[in-house]
């Protein structure tokens, strides 16, 4: 049985490789959100920059996004999980050398070559530019994606490596000799269940992606050389939805190792977690065709598939992790500080977006709602309120100075701006989709002008938050490298 | 319709989680020192929320399954023969085999692109989405719907397509209009 005790683990700073991916997270997450809001803007005609410019920052803000989303998750998952096996520091740089290398690439196609096929590249958009980019352009910004890819899963590969010669085996990493047999109390941590998870679904997620990225950069050059454009959706979709779900799934891992920290409570692998991170690493693999759900020559299955898993997906994150969050806080005399409160708000966002999430994989709702503005409502809310902020939780821990070390007021103000402006921000994008607002649209309709020019506005509070939040990061760069105590304790209370 | 329900059902759902996520964090200030019984307990609540889910979502997940688009699924009632209309998607247009139809005549929209990607959405005279399929390169997918009411009905893209994606716009008249 997983034991009710708690045994106090001690604080490591962060090496100098996770703050290099942090500071490279931090840097084109910011760029990345002003984009973002640069293009509500402009559907709120509040500015004019023009339809290709719109489609050249919307293609930058995808492909940005999911790239710092891989980048910081990267950074929690190999932060906490080296204090269980013994991964390469060269690997984990040669990520981040060659993820600079992609970005560049893709900022040359994008701003030098004018690209603007969307970060999903769908087959065959980057090679029917109607004359407004190159061939060569869009193979930078897929060879760009490449390069990305392959530094992934070089580093998912050290990581499987790491893990099996420290555990043996996947099925032992995922806790399955405690799952399926007597739980004795052994199984792996937290952290080794969820990087097992995230290792699986990702290897097997760039390989597709870079044999997709592959063929479509064959057919850029060579147009004989044929892809059918189903098959290339499929693909493109099961690659992109697998990364950039594993993203949570790594950060999450901030959330088990600081929560009990701070409670000075246990996050155990029992058998319930243990069988939601199975779970999940079946469905995360087979939940893909809910972004396919109007692809209407897949076979039947395929697409009850998507809806059936969409509802069962919500099982695990509402169930286990995002209850397990809230029994350890629950009187557990937690001493909040802005670290913390990031990490529980995130429980909440990752647990607030599968509701629209599921809702939306439903298919005669997505026969009303798909590509409408629900879908990055949803997606805006588990990665910006969920994701995004296990991010942010941890620079804060990680940056923090001492246990004691209270807040300022500009940073207290800057959490609750962040909590309401993406909530406002997210809602109105769900409300936007609600009424049938199309995403990806560089002039909306004027009906829908009046949601877009409130989301403009929660879009510049939650900016005005989070550039506290990495102005204060920035500051404690020199703490966060540091072994020091960071989590406050619990206060004592009631049977102490 | 469906639109309206999926909101209410996301406010009332997010609402309730929220509701659990400020309970926790009112009630996290005092210590319970022994953690094992509150574990228990917890542990008993999260079995009856488990159960919860499984009699509220298995049958919602199953119900809407009955009410799929696909093949005949999307029309209602139509009078008469189905009329089939031929919708070919090109960047950045939409090319109809006919562009009026009469009130209450079923349709099946025979969708395909010459191209890319595109995404064939109907809209109401309201500017409500009532109906949707991809328009892919090499594929015919076929879409139902009943125009019940008079007016104009707008065909928008709905997949990114390129520099002029948003202008792509078609009219159906329904009607005399």
């Amino acid at each position: 049985m997983a034991s009710s005790a708690y045994t106090p683990a001690p604080d490591r700073g962060a090496g100098a490789s996770v703050l290099a991916y942090l500071v490279t997270a931090a840097a084109v997450l910011a760029l990345m959100m002003v984009f973002g809001l640069l293009m509500r803007m402009e559907q709120a005609q509040f500015m004019s920059m023009g339809p290709v410019w719109f489609y050249k920052l919307l293609t930058l803000h995808g492909a940005g996004m999911v790239g710092i989303a891989g980048i910081a998750g990267a950074a929690i998952m190999w932060h906490f999980l080296r204090q269980y096996v013994d991964l390469s520091p060269a690997v984990f740089v040669a990520n981040l050398v060659l993820f600079i290398v992609g970005v560049a690439m893709i900022l040359a196609g994008v701003l030098i070559g004018n690209f603007h096929g969307a970060w999903t590249f769908l087959y065959p958009l980057p090679g029917k530019s109607m004359g407004m980019w190159s061939t060569g352009a869009a193979a930078l910004f897929m060879g760009g994606l490449l390069v990305i890819g392959v530094g992934f899963l070089l580093l998912h590969l050290d990581i499987a490596r790491a893990i099996i010669a420290r555990y043996g085996s996947f099925a032992r990493a995922l806790g399955w000799p405690q799952l399926f047999g007597t739980d004795d109390g052994n199984a792996p941590p937290p952290t080794v269940v969820a990087s097992t998870m995230v290792t699986v679904v990702n290897v097997i997620a760039l390989v597709v992606g870079a044999s997709i990225l592959t063929m479509m950069l064959v057919n850029l050059y060579v147009p004989s050389f044929n892809i059918d454009a189903l098959l290339a959706k499929g693909m493109i979709y099961f690659f992109g939805h697998v990364f950039i779900n594993a993203t949570i799934y790594m950060a999450v891992i901030a959330v088990y190792e600081i929560l009990p920290r701070y409670t000075q409570r246990p996050w155990k692998s029992g058998k319930a977690f243990l069988a939601a991170w199975t779970a999940s690493t079946i469905m995360v693999l087979f939940i893909f065709p809910h972004h396919l759900l109007m692809d209407f020559a897949y076979p039947r299955w395929m697409l009850i598939t998507g809806h059936v898993i969409g509802y069962l997906n919500t099982f695990p994150i509402l169930v286990v992790t995002g209850y397990g969050g809230l029994m350890i806080v629950y009187r557990s005399g937690i001493r909040w500080d802005v670290g913390s409160r990031l990490l529980f708000l995130s429980l909440f966002g990752w647990a607030a977006g599968v509701v629209p999430a599921f809702i939306d994989g439903t298919i005669p709702v997505n026969y009303v709602m798909h590509n409408t503005l629900w879908v990055p409502g949803h997606f805006h809310t588990y990665l910006l309120l969920g994701m995004v902020a296990m991010v942010f939780g941890f620079m804060y821990y990680v940056g923090k100075p001492g246990q004691n070390t209270e807040d300022s007021v500009l940073d207290r103000i800057a959490f609750w701006g962040f909590a309401a402006g993406t909530l406002g921000f997210t809602f109105t994008f769900l409300y936007s989709g609600k009424e049938g607002a199309a995403r990806r649209y560089a002039a909306h309709l004027a009906e829908w002008v009046p949601y877009d020019r409130i989301a403009s506005i929660f879009a510049m509070l939650v900016i005005a938050a989070v550039l506290v939040f990495l102005a204060r990061f920035f500051a404690r760069l020199g703490l966060a490298s540091r072994d020091h105590p960071r989590a406050s304790l619990a206060a004592s209370g009631i049977g102490a | 319709m469906a639109q309206q329900i999926a909101w209410q059902i996301t406010l009332v759902l997010t609402t309730l989680i929220a509701f659990a996520f400020v309970y926790v964090a009112i009630n996290s200030g005092r210590r319970e020192e022994d953690y094992a019984p509150l574990q228990k307990r917890a542990y008993r609540v999260r079995t009856r929320l488990f159960w919860t889910l499984v009699v509220v979502f298995v049958p919602a997940m199953i119900y809407t399954l009955f009410d799929l688009p696909y093949g005949a699924g999307g029309a209602r009632d139509g009078a008469g023969p189905v009329q089939i209309i031929q919708a070919k998607s090109y960047q950045w247009r939409w090319e109809l085999s006919l562009d009026r139809v009469a009130p209450g005549q079923a349709v099946e929209f025979h969708v395909t692109s010459a191209d890319v990607n595109h995404g064939f959405a109907l809209y109401d005279p309201d500017m409500r989405l009532v109906a949707q399929t991809q328009a892919m390169p090499g594929y015919v997918n076929r879409v139902r719907y009943t125009f019940s009411r008079s007016g104009a009905y707008r065909i928008l893209c709905l997949e990114y397509c390129g520099a002029a994606h948003h202008n792509m716009i078609a009219e159906i008249r329904v009607g005399a209009q």
